[in-house]
């Protein structure tokens, strides 16, 4: 009993601490832009960061809580753009809608959903497999994503929207919205940081949620001993697809949000490369670890940006720095010395292999 | 006749994904990783042997020992200073690791190299043409389709005959037993990443033989599509990565020539989801038993 | 806003030091260029920074009105980090921008400079939508539309052929937006176009391409594409024993200074380009032994227009009077108006702008015979 409670005080704290930090970060560079110390260059980066921070957590719950390596979660972003620049072009030109609060929050809802779907679609046959396969099919499945929306013309005249696929045959008196390699054009750009701020809260409201709900055991039972939690009578199928699909809906209102900050989006920007980079937020972060994803997505989103300092050799120290952190977190005798060096971040070590351990 | 055009440009095709493919599917059997680098070792190779017949005038199968020497000591280095401190770590480590290297490898190549393609020249492998009735073959596509099966024929039997293929062999099966029979597995592992990276300089020079644009980032995709067909044939696997690249390259050049040229790469990827819903370890994969 | 401004502190004391201690009274520009110089398309990245650096170190040597300090920012040809480039750029202090170097990164950043009034010139990117609805943004290259019309104008005018094929790549904005004219110009004069078929930035075979244009008995191949995949389409071509005429456009120029390229593949390809660098033209032959000197490279088109691109906003600020105090939202407005007075006449030709801010200037066509470009 007493250690019943230990666990969920702890668990009270990471939680609590993990929303402090956020609201914190937010209120912190809310007045640095109200004060104007913020440079142009971190003002300009917010919008990105709330969405790959997103994407971050959200793709932790696949593969850190549930346990399956997924390499598509680009994919879905990329749904989830294409939606919010068409949806909101649309009710821009069809309705009139001018405000643009209203738009992005209907963009980024109509971005989930359809997100969503894809990942029902994908995530049927997807889950039937196992471990590298999977992530293989994943793989796939991103890359025909791709593939799809690069031959994919939409516009809109006249209050409706026209599709068409492969060719290019619409009436005349379209405006593009999505009009195939060139991506989703002419959009107006209506993120804000204040959205951004906003997606990560709701985000860490569901997948925290979720983790410590009756489901969230369940998932991670799965992960875990899949064999044993099928014995126990619970449905493996139902509660992997559940942290998938919930985790594709995140993804694909991280790519509304991450959409409507540009004036354009090509296809070329989710790609395989785009999924990588994701995973390597989470597993930098510590798999299964929320707050650990939404710093590792944070720092390596800004770090190619400190690096500018290097010019030409950036991508190279970005590389090397990669690779030292990972033997640096990982190799067994760097990391005793290092928790022997110091005490204080004892605690926080041990959570990582507590959980990271558990998935592969 | 236009059909057998096709064809043999899928062999061919086929035949370099194959090669590639078995780079990583003998790393992964033995070292249970996913060596993202290794499309770019390929590139290295490729660069090494253009050097070889650019810059220091080597003929060309000297060029390609070269090539090949150069990326067995990069396999083998990269594999000491990068992977081994994270044996005993999760897999996904490893991974992200070889994604980090795979980055290094593109550029340090963009450092050295420049970013303007070079053309691999023209040598035996290329040069001729080969007619048979209406079809005209590229000697390249000959050479490739060879040395294809001359590879496979020759790993089978290392891994099978020799003394070191059978320790790799054990390493692969059960790496604390092979450990306990006194095999050194570092060892071990070490001359895997030697051999696949002797074929990715082949490779290199293959791929460039036939596609002659080399560029830093030449090796990513062939090696993404490369791993697409190890795991098409069943992940750990020789002959699987053989028959995977093969067919991967042949459905590609059908998916275009037949269906849609935009649609190639998507077809492709779309026949693997099939295949893998069908046959979930691939097509010759073992599939693994679940211990309860 | 406090950083700029400390920033633009610094610059002005010191060049109350400089103008103190040299004798000149030389006005410092502070130039930023954008493009990718890292990843898969550093290599035009880096033309454009090296054709420009060509140009800064002249100007500067010349000691004319104007110094120039050249800021370099890397954008990985991606729409998002061209914006953190764009950023960086201004922070440093940037009072106008060479660049972006690529389209749909032009397109993104352009956007936000027209939000933020900061004057673009771009010596590369050729798209449209680039310049459509900005007034801020203004082309050195021709634009796509305009280079896919001019050359089924000139196979129709020369009877080069009536059967053609066009093979473009789909991921590209460059590649597509010359197709779509091209083909739609075509038709209109007569063309017809027996094959089309597509590649991506990641295909590495095109034996069903050219097998598809072949087989379907096309005289000529249009290649609307840049050098890299068109030098494998020829060497594909030539392995099926296949001889069309290939036609290119701009981004054909670099095919052959391709180390270890066998330029025989190349010989009787025609293209239209406003810039080759084996010209007699005696300022293109002293742009191109500098560039080969200190980049140990052939220049290609790219790097041609960056140089240009430098020497056009030296001209323009000169009429505009930018001073080295004025930031970047007082050039911009300054700069549009001065875009549309001035000629230039550069190293890819003699350039007048209007307020759309696309080029005019006149593609040359060129055919390749043993290994050299010839001029009709």
């Amino acid at each position: 009993m007493m250690k019943m409670s230990k666990s969920k005080r702890k668990r009270l704290i990471y939680n609590c601490v993990t929303f402090a930090l956020v609201i914190v970060a937010f209120i912190v560079l809310q007045s640095m832009i109200a004060n104007k110390t913020i440079t142009r260059s971190l003002k300009g980066q917010l919008v990105p960061i709330c969405c790959w921070v997103v994407m971050a957590v959200s793709l932790n719950l696949v593969i850190g809580i549930s346990g399956e390596l997924s390499l598509g979660h680009a994919g879905f972003m990329s749904v989830g753009a294409y939606t919010g620049a068409v949806v909101s072009g649309w009710l821009l030109r069809a309705f009139d809608m001018q405000d643009p609060t209203l738009r992005l929050v209907v963009a980024v809802a109509a971005g989930g959903i359809l997100a969503g779907i894809a990942g029902t679609l994908i995530g049927i046959p997807v889950l039937r497999l196992r471990g590298d396969y999977l992530a293989i099919v994943t793989l796939a499945f991103g890359e025909i994503i791709r593939n799809l929306v690069n031959v994919l013309y939409i516009g809109t005249a006249n209050g409706k929207l026209y599709f068409s696929f492969l060719n290019k045959e619409l009436p005349a008196d379209v405006t593009m919205l999505v009009d195939g390699a060139k991506g989703a054009v002419k959009i107006k750009p209506i993120s804000t940081f204040t959205a951004g701020f906003v997606l990560i809260i709701l985000t860490l409201i569901v997948v925290l949620n979720l983790v410590n709900s009756r489901a969230g055991r369940a998932i991670k039972a799965c992960r875990d001993n899949r064999i044993a939690a099928e014995s126990m009578g619970v449905n493996v199928t139902k509660y992997k697809m559940m942290a998938f699909v919930t985790a594709a809906v995140l993804a694909g209102m991280a790519g509304a949000l991450y959409g409507l900050n540009s004036s354009t989006v090509v296809p070329t920007q989710f790609t395989f490369n785009q999924s990588i980079n994701v995973l390597v937020f989470v597993v930098l972060g510590g798999l299964g670890n929320v707050l650990g994803s939404i710093i590792s997505a944070t720092l390596l989103t800004v770090l190619p940006e400190i690096l500018r300092a290097f010019a030409d050799y950036r991508m190279l120290v970005y590389a090397v720095v990669l690779i030292l952190v990972m033997i640096a977190t990982n190799n067994p005798i760097i990391r005793a010395w290092l928790t022997r060096l110091g005490n204080i971040f004892r605690h926080k070590f041990q959570r990582g292999t507590e959980k990271g351990g558990a998935a592969r | 006749m236009i059909f057998l055009d096709n064809l043999i440009n899928g062999l061919s095709l086929g035949s370099i994904y194959a090669i590639i493919a078995l780079g990583y599917t003998m790393v992964y059997g033995i070292a249970k990783m996913l060596n993202f680098a290794h499309g770019d070792v390929i590139m290295v190779g490729a660069y090494i042997a253009f050097c070889g017949l650019q810059y220091w005038g080597l003929p060309p199968v000297m060029a390609i020992l070269v090539a090949m020497a150069v990326c067995t000591v990069l396999g083998v280095t990269i594999e000491g200073l990068a992977y081994r401190p994270l044996r005993q770590a999760a897999s996904l480590a490893v991974l992200i690791t070889a994604i980090g290297m795979s980055y290094l490898l593109q550029n340090l190549a963009l450092m050295i190299w420049g970013a303007n393609p070079k053309s691999f020249p023209r040598t035996f492998i290329n040069s001729s043409i080969l007619r048979v009735g209406e079809l005209s073959i590229s000697s390249a596509t000959i050479i490739t389709i060879l040395a294809n099966i001359v590879i496979m024929v020759a790993l089978t039997l290392f891994t099978s005959k020799t003394k070191m293929g059978k320790a790799m062999r054990c390493v692969s099966e059960d790496r604390g037993a092979a450990e306990l029979m006194g095999i050194n597995v570092n060892r071990t592992i070490s001359l895997t990443f030697a051999i696949g990276s002797a074929l990715a300089a082949i490779a290199g020079v293959l791929l460039c033989s036939s596609y002659p644009i080399l560029q830093p980032t030449t090796g990513s995709m062939p090696g993404i599509k490369a791993f697409t067909a190890a795991v098409f044939g069943g992940i750990g696997s020789i002959p699987g990565a053989m028959l995977g690249g093969v067919l991967l390259g042949v459905i590609e050049i059908f998916g275009k020539a037949y269906i849609s040229t935009e649609l190639g790469d998507a077809i492709v990827f779309a026949v693997l989801i099939v295949v893998l819903l069908v046959k979930p370890a691939g097509l010759l994969g073992k599939p693994v038993r679940e211990k309860v | 806003m406090k950083k700029l401004f400390a920033v633009l502190m610094a610059a002005v004391m010191l060049m109350s030091c400089t103008a103190v201690l040299a004798e000149g009274e030389a006005v410092t520009l502070k130039i930023a260029h954008i493009g990718p110089t890292t990843g898969a398309a550093a290599l035009y990245g880096l033309a454009t920074l090296h054709g420009a650096e060509v140009a800064v170190e002249e100007v500067n040597a010349a000691g004319g009105k104007y110094k120039i300090e050249l800021i370099n920012e890397d954008d990985e040809h991606n729409v998002e980090k061209v914006i953190n480039a764009y950023n960086a750029a201004l922070d440093a202090g940037a009072q106008m921008i060479l660049g972006t170097t690529t389209s749909k990164p032009c397109e993104a950043a352009g956007a936000q400079g027209y939000v933020d009034r900061v004057f673009f010139l771009t010596p590369s990117a050729s798209s449209t939508a680039v310049t459509e609805d900005k007034d801020n943004v203004y082309q050195i290259c021709f634009s796509d539309p305009n280079q896919g019309a001019a050359s089924a104008q000139y196979i129709a005018e020369h009877k080069l052929g009536t059967k053609i094929a066009v093979i473009y790549n789909n991921a590209d904005v460059y590649s597509t937006g010359i197709r779509d004219t091209f083909v739609e110009k075509g038709k209109e004069l007569g063309l017809e176009i027996v094959s089309e078929t597509t590649f991506t930035d990641e295909t590495t075979d095109f034996t069903v391409q050219v097998a598809d244009a072949q087989n379907k008995g096309a005289e000529i191949v249009f290649l609307p594409m840049y050098y890299t995949p068109a030098s494998m389409i020829l060497q594909t071509a030539a392995a099926k024993e296949y001889k069309p005429i290939f036609f290119g456009v701009d981004g054909m120029d670099g095919i052959l200074s391709v180390e270890g390229f066998d330029t025989s593949l190349a010989e009787g390809v025609m293209l239209l380009t406003p810039f080759v660098a084996t010209s007699a033209d005696e300022k293109v032959a002293n742009f191109v032994s500098k560039y080969k000197a200190a980049y140990n490279e052939v220049p290609i088109q790219f790097a041609a227009d960056a140089y240009d691109g430098i020497y056009i906003l030296v001209e323009a600020a000169e009429k505009a009077g930018i001073t080295a105090e004025m930031e970047a939202e007082e050039v911009c407005d300054l700069m549009i108006a001065a875009m549309q007075e001035i000629t230039v006449d550069g190293i890819t030709g003699s350039m007048t702008w209007d307020a759309t801010g696309a080029v005019t200037k006149t593609p040359m066509a060129a055919t390749i015979v043993n290994g050299e470009y010839v001029f009709e």
